[in-house]
């Protein structure tokens, strides 16, 4: 970690999609803070970086990234995935609450904060718990959750059964204009699978998790969020009946935003073909048709971010038939390669691709983030678009669980800045 | 192909693609779980069996040959001295990790008629937490010098993954896993349908009852399918037919009545008592009633079908009485022919294994 740093750095391709700017400029950091974009810009005494040919781009925001502390600490720490985080270019990541203890009382969240801010790798979002322990039996105290430093309430992987307990969590939380971040599931109907319930699960005889488990609890959800108004914004979407009520909710005019993985944009259900357990993740990658219809909706907008779903696990989650292991991805690190993987493949224009990943996950945040924006402190990674490396020669996180990680992927991140602060730096 | 150490399954696989000259760190901690490779983990380099784990994924050719091996067998149970030396100083192991006393049997009779030693552990699912129970009781068992697992574990998959990481150097053979496969039962089922009908060519073959849960409906699909029977048939009530099963070459039907016209050969499966617990089907009558095998009902098969069961049978549940004993059941014979069935298919992972050692350059 360096310190606040003054840093000039010279023709870069500048591209910030919230701002829809796209030019090759120089941008000047001082003190930590982005003070000018433009051309031939001189600062004498900063560290002056020649980015010809390289992209200069927001910082990353991560919608929803599982954190190994406090509680999983076999599967590492803060400081090495918001590291791992820093070496993929992102600079804020929202952490979901299912941690051990939970996120249900300020004394975690101060915890949290204060290992992220010791390591100083990345801005750590918290999220608090909806329900104490996560249990959907009661209130949290959400209220003081957020003044403790959570950017909103969730209830991790775990379903809300009670719709009315459900209800009044909602109808709290829109109390305190306090934005929900929801994973809809419908407990009994995903309960013991592993699998989408399409063709490759029913030959390898795997249980499945229906799609309609997703889409059940996402319509249970929206009728909710449109009696209580209060904002909301779903993890994970997986199929594409999930992007049509999703599309119907934005037509209707509510409140709701929506990511999606980027595994789920770039795999189906065919990766765990011969019980790879590398690809074994919650919700289950679903079939080519749910694929196609995700993409479409990354591309028109209805699903605003792509998210890593980062979940480092330790080497013996994985060592096991595939039901008994346990779901996954360590994916922070990749999350840019993959995305631009996406857009080589033509299956995303560039804009909308980076956008996805910059200004559009803060936006659901609810986080001032994601772009470049002159007299604030910057937030930015540079990265060599040509370059092409496999993730495991340097791999960062402690979770090795990953299927990209002897993947040949585009991009290189040569540098990241996180609040003024040089947080990543590489040849 | 050289698969190396259980504990570093990362080196094995033969990854395509650049990047093997920079693994140094092979030492690195958390190294584990490659992707699986397009290999096949059952064959050798040559096309021979080396591990018995499902049937999907073996050619029509190696299926031939454990049929033909197992007719070689049949006759050593009718001998007064019922072994033949193959595996002698071969030690096997059966890990049962799900009880099952009748098929553990049977493996067992096997092992000793081709001269093994034979070893039975049976683990059932103990406290231990997610994955540690079945990794370190293999590690443990590699230190007794096993050349070959029968294993049976109620994950699907299980198979795969002792044959894939944690033990590469010792046979495994699949006795059943989860929901997924039971090739040896199936292939038991197609050394009777043979002995029956002469072939596959031309017959319509009819699984009726729990295909969701069902390993041996599984591996019986492949196998006929392989084998070149002409129609695979399965037959159920929605809630225990697993969706698309359409895509594994079967045609659905949910009544018995048109599902059994004109079938050769009428396999009806063993329904668990706890479907019913699940909500599954709302009873044992309602079932029998729907799709029991009953004598009428077998009148719409062609006369000289068979009536096959993989045992245990429950009597009027899945089957009626008089059929399970009348003279198109040939549910008895299938027990005699399992045990020729595994000697064939143990013998030759035996041997396709050592045509390996012999061939494969070390390194």
């Amino acid at each position: 970690m360096r310190p606040r740093a003054d840093l000039l750095i010279r023709k870069a391709r500048i591209l910030d999609p919230g701002e829809g700017r796209d030019e090759i400029a120089d941008l000047l950091v001082e003190k930590g803070r982005l003070v000018r974009i433009g051309a031939s810009l001189d600062a004498p005494g900063a560290e002056m970086h020649d980015a010809e040919g390289l992209w200069l781009m927001p910082g990353l925001v991560e919608t929803c990234a599982h954190l190994p502390e406090p509680g999983h600490h076999r599967n590492g720490t803060i400081a090495s995935e918001t590291r791992a985080a820093a070496r993929g270019g992102v600079t804020h990541l929202c952490a979901m609450p299912d941690t051990d203890p939970v996120i249900d009382t300020a004394a975690v969240v101060r915890l949290i904060r204060e290992r992220a801010m010791r390591a100083g790798f990345a801005r750590v979002l918290p999220l608090g718990a909806l329900t104490p322990g996560l249990e959907g039996k009661l209130l949290a105290e959400m209220q003081t959750l957020r003044e403790a430093g959570c950017i909103g309430a969730s209830n991790g992987g775990r379903p809300v059964r009670d719709t009315l307990v459900l209800k009044r969590c909602l109808e709290y939380a829109a109390t305190f204009d306090l934005p929900v971040m929801l994973r809809p599931r419908d407990g009994a109907l995903a309960a013991g699978g592993c699998a989408h319930d399409g063709a490759v699960a029913t030959r390898l005889g795997l249980a499945a998790v229906p799609a309609v488990a997703e889409t059940l609890d996402l319509a249970r959800i929206l009728q909710l969020v449109a009696a209580t108004g209060v904002r909301a914004h779903f993890h994970q979407l997986s199929s594409g009946a999930s992007l049509r009520l999703l599309r119907q909710a934005k037509a209707d005019g509510l409140p709701v935003t929506a990511d999606v993985s980027i595994h789920h944009l770039l795999l189906d259900e065919r990766a765990v073909e011969q019980f790879n357990s590398l690809c074994h993740i919650d919700p289950p990658l679903r079939g080519e048709a749910d694929r196609q219809a995700l993409l479409e909706g990354v591309a028109d907008g209805t699903l605003d971010a792509i998210c890593s779903q980062h979940l480092p696990l330790s080497e013996s989650a994985k060592l096991a038939p595939f039901p008994d292991s346990s779901a996954g991805i360590s994916g922070i690190e990749t999350l840019l390669p993959l995305v631009l993987h996406l857009v080589e493949q033509e299956s995303l224009p560039l804009m909308r691709a980076l956008d996805a990943v910059t200004r559009a996950p803060a936006r659901c945040l609810g986080v001032d983030a994601g772009h470049l924006e002159t007299g604030r402190k910057a937030s930015l990674c540079l990265i060599d678009p040509n370059a092409r490396g496999i993730p495991r020669e340097e791999w960062l996180s402690a979770g090795r669980n990953s299927p990209w990680l002897q993947r040949e992927l585009p991009g290189r991140i040569r540098m990241t800045v996180c609040e003024g602060k040089v947080t990543w730096l590489s040849d | 192909m050289r698969r190396s150490l259980p504990s570093r399954p990362d080196d094995g696989g033969g990854q395509a693609g650049a990047g093997h000259g920079l693994e140094k760190n092979g030492h690195n901690k958390g190294v584990h779980v490659s992707e699986p490779s397009a290999d096949n983990l059952q064959l050798t380099g040559t096309g021979r069996l080396r591990n018995f784990l499902s049937i999907e994924g073996l050619p029509r050719s190696i299926l031939e040959e454990i049929l033909d091996t197992a007719a070689s067998f049949v006759d050593v149970g009718d001998r007064s001295i019922k072994k033949v030396p193959l595996l002698r100083g071969k030690t096997l192991v059966n890990l049962f990790f799900e009880a099952s006393t009748r098929t553990r049997n049977t493996f067992e009779l096997a092992a000793k008629r081709l001269s093994a030693d034979v070893l039975n552990i049976d683990i059932t699912r103990s406290a231990t937490s997610k994955g540690e129970s079945l990794t370190d009781t293999l590690r443990n068992l590699e230190a007794m010098a096993s050349d070959m697992f029968v294993v049976r574990h109620q994950d699907s998959g299980a198979p795969h993954y002792i044959a894939r990481y944690a033990t590469p150097e010792v046979a495994v053979i699949n006795a059943g896993d989860g929901c997924h496969e039971h090739p040896t039962q199936a292939m038991l089922d197609m050394y009777t349908i043979r002995h029956y009908k002469g072939g596959f060519e031309g017959l319509r073959v009819a699984i009726i009852g729990d295909i969701l849960h069902s390993r041996v409906a599984r591996s019986q699909i492949h196998a006929l399918n392989i084998l070149g029977a002409k129609e695979v048939r399965v037959i159920g009530p929605r809630t225990l037919l697993p969706v698309d099963v359409e895509a594994m070459g079967v045609s659905v039907y949910t009544d018995l009545h048109q599902g059994l016209q004109d079938v050769d050969v009428a396999i009806a499966l063993r329904l668990q008592r706890e479907r019913m617990d699940s909500a599954l089907l709302p009873s044992e009558s309602e079932f029998f009633n729907l799709y029991g095998l009953t004598g009428e009902r077998l009148r719409q098969a062609r006369p000289d079908a068979i009536v096959m069961h993989p045992g245990p049978i429950n009597r009027g549940v899945e089957i009626a009485s008089d059929v399970a004993d009348g003279p198109q059941s040939v549910i008895l014979h299938q027990v005699t022919f399992g045990i020729a069935v595994r000697m064939a298919v143990m013998s030759m992972c035996m041997s396709g294994r050592e045509t390996e050692e012999s061939h494969a350059p070390q390194g």
